[in-house]
């Protein structure tokens, strides 16, 4: 069954204006999603990663800027559009994000119900009325197994796994149809983090939201719920596959030491020495020639030092941007 | 032999209560609650737990940062309160979570690192020290050009822990307490740094006192895993035990919590 295309973002390069520099953060990545799909973006910090997303759903709030490429989000060119229609139609409506810090986002002194007309408010120039707003809110509530008692409460009377439910809740009232995570289970402790990881994976089986993308630099928690996984380093996208064959048979050899570098909860792991991956990665204002890996691979060639390897499909369904698997 | 007589470092019914409002006559948190434990030569002794279980305030009461509310701390079976400062820093070290709070904003990394020699209890050449700061840099992986002539504001969060691991490497102490060490380094770096921390205990004899809440970091590197829970100790023993059969609520649901590269959760959507 061909499922349809929730999200095209082409060759998207953008970055940050520096005063006299410009750092090209995300350089020339496309990615795709489609509907009931959890794409999982992974990568080190300064990869790109949180770039790219702001740059898909056109947060292009300066310094940073987008340089080429475009991205559709549901048929909606982004950026065709100026920062108040993205802002009237496009952010919460259609496309909506949980930032890195977003279970302390409630303001401590407003009911969660003040929270909700807040939002759904600023999102109409003609907004529904505070009862058609309730019911709206009490639906999704329930649908997200939170009881709409909550939405009389203030936050501290929530409990953590409450108030994630909560912000997720509100985050998706207005029914967008692509949802983007940015690292929201990295300040949480393993108990909290696997509730909210339930959380958003019913959000799409229950068809709450279309697709989901995922950023995590924590690959075993990325793989919990995501059925594809896109390899981010140095602002390039190296690889997208299969989740399963990501991890089994990872193709680029930066995945590959990724995933060694993931500890496994293994009694003998004691005894074990991991590798992790010596250097750094480079600095984007000045990034190596050819493959931006190459100065810490392995199995660098003379090749990969000048020529830049396109992300191709190296076997069915999977891409790679590495002239090892490119013949 | 006894267990308490090879024990470099030990910890008898260690108790710290904070008191909270004006004049310490509001509620009272009880921090850490009756903790007994000893540190061995060469050992790595983990502290794993959830946040406010009581970790970091061990931390700073084994370094005197903190006096205990009861209890007591001995070193070679001194107790630490009767040991000079710098005498027991030059013997106990830590590295902890947020590197800079741990380094003056002010200061060049160079003239931080080199700061530590006051504590060396003979003068140390210019040439000694010069020395001694690179060999420490190059063993985390910093380039000491790239890193010396900068203040902590101009560096990662995962340079600062690794500057902080270096300044520990150049005082050499016998004790290292880490107190997430890691939490601002990436995967691929984190191992390297774990492995570190392995090399001084099993081929330097240092002893490590690492505290994390991430128990797969723990069950790399330790030998012995202490969890605790709410102050208290609950779960005392070698990581083989501990994760064959945890005794504790807390502990097994760390463990069937923790995502795992191979393994995927199971949902059932109600």
């Amino acid at each position: 069954m061909k499922m349809s295309l929730v999200l095209e973002a082409r060759h998207i390069e953008g970055g940050y204006d520096l005063g006299s520099s410009f750092l090209k953060a995300v350089d020339d990545c496309s990615l795709y999603a489609y509907e009931g799909e959890m794409l999982g973006v992974a990568g080190e910090s300064g990869c790109g990663k949180s770039t790219l997303a702001k740059l898909i759903m056109g947060l292009t709030k300066p310094p940073l800027r987008l340089v080429k490429g475009k991205s559709i989000i549901d048929d909606i060119d982004v950026y065709k559009l100026s920062w108040n229609e993205r802002k009237k139609i496009l952010w919460g409506k259609v496309v909506t994000m949980i930032p890195q810090a977003s279970m302390n986002a409630l303001n401590p002194t407003k009911k969660i119900k003040d929270v909700v007309f807040d939002v759904v408010r600023e999102k109409y120039s003609t907004p529904p009325s505070k009862s058609e707003i309730l019911d709206m809110a009490k639906k999704r509530f329930d649908e997200i197994g939170l009881d709409p008692v909550a939405l009389d409460m203030y936050p501290i009377e929530l409990s953590g796994g409450m108030k994630q439910r909560a912000i997720i809740a509100i985050s998706t009232l207005l029914n967008p149809s692509f949802l983007i995570a940015d690292e929201p289970t990295s300040a949480l402790d393993v108990s909290t983090q696997k509730l909210l990881l339930e959380l958003l994976y019913m959000l799409i089986k229950r068809n709450i939201v279309k697709t989901l993308i995922f950023i995590s630099h924590d690959i075993a928690t990325l793989r919990q719920i995501c059925d594809k996984m896109c390899i981010m380093y140095a602002g390039k996208i190296l690889e997208i596959s299969d989740t399963e064959d990501v991890i089994n048979r990872p193709l680029h050899p930066y995945t590959e030491k990724l995933m060694e570098s993931v500890i496994p909860l293994i009694p003998s792991i004691r005894k074990k020495t991991l590798k992790g991956i010596p250097g750094a990665p480079p600095n984007l204002l000045n990034p190596p020639s050819g493959c931006r890996f190459h100065p810490r691979c392995r199995y660098a060639m003379p090749l990969c030092k000048e020529k830049e390897p396109p992300l191709r499909e190296a076997k069915k369904g999977r891409f790679v941007s590495c002239w090892l698997h490119l013949g | 032999m006894n267990m308490k007589e090879e024990a470099l470092l030990r910890v008898e019914n260690l108790t710290k209560i904070f008191k909270t409002g004006f004049l310490g006559k509001g509620e009272k948190i009880i921090a850490v609650n009756d903790v007994s434990f000893f540190l061995k030569k060469g050992e790595v002794l983990s502290l794993i737990g959830e946040s406010g279980s009581g970790k970091t305030t061990i931390a700073r009461l084994i370094l005197k940062l903190l006096k205990p509310t009861s209890g007591r701390i001995y070193y070679e079976d001194t107790d630490i309160w009767e040991i000079s400062d710098k005498a027991y820093w030059r013997k106990v070290q830590a590295i902890f979570q947020d590197p800079y709070a741990s380094f003056n904003s002010f200061y060049k990394v160079e003239r931080t690192l080199k700061n530590v020699f006051k504590l060396f209890p003979d003068k140390v050449s210019e040439g000694e020290k010069d020395k001694k700061v690179h060999e420490a840099l190059e063993k985390i992986g910093l380039n000491p050009k790239e890193v010396l002539g900068k203040h902590p504001f101009e560096l990662s969060g995962g340079q600062m822990q690794r500057l902080l691991l270096a300044r520990c490497l150049i005082i050499d102490p016998e004790v290292i307490i880490a107190d997430e060490p890691t939490s601002m380094v990436d995967a691929s770096m984190r191992v390297i740094l774990l492995n570190i921390f392995k090399e001084l205990s099993k081929k330097a004899d240092k002893s490590i006192i690492f505290i994390t809440h991430d128990i797969s970091q723990a069950f790399y590197i330790s030998d012995r895993v202490l969890v605790m829970y709410r102050g208290r100790i609950v779960e005392n023993g070698p990581v083989e035990q501990i994760l064959f059969s945890p005794q504790h609520p807390y502990t097994k649901r760390l463990i069937s919590d923790v995502p795992k590269l191979h393994e995927k959760f199971k949902f059932t959507l109600t």
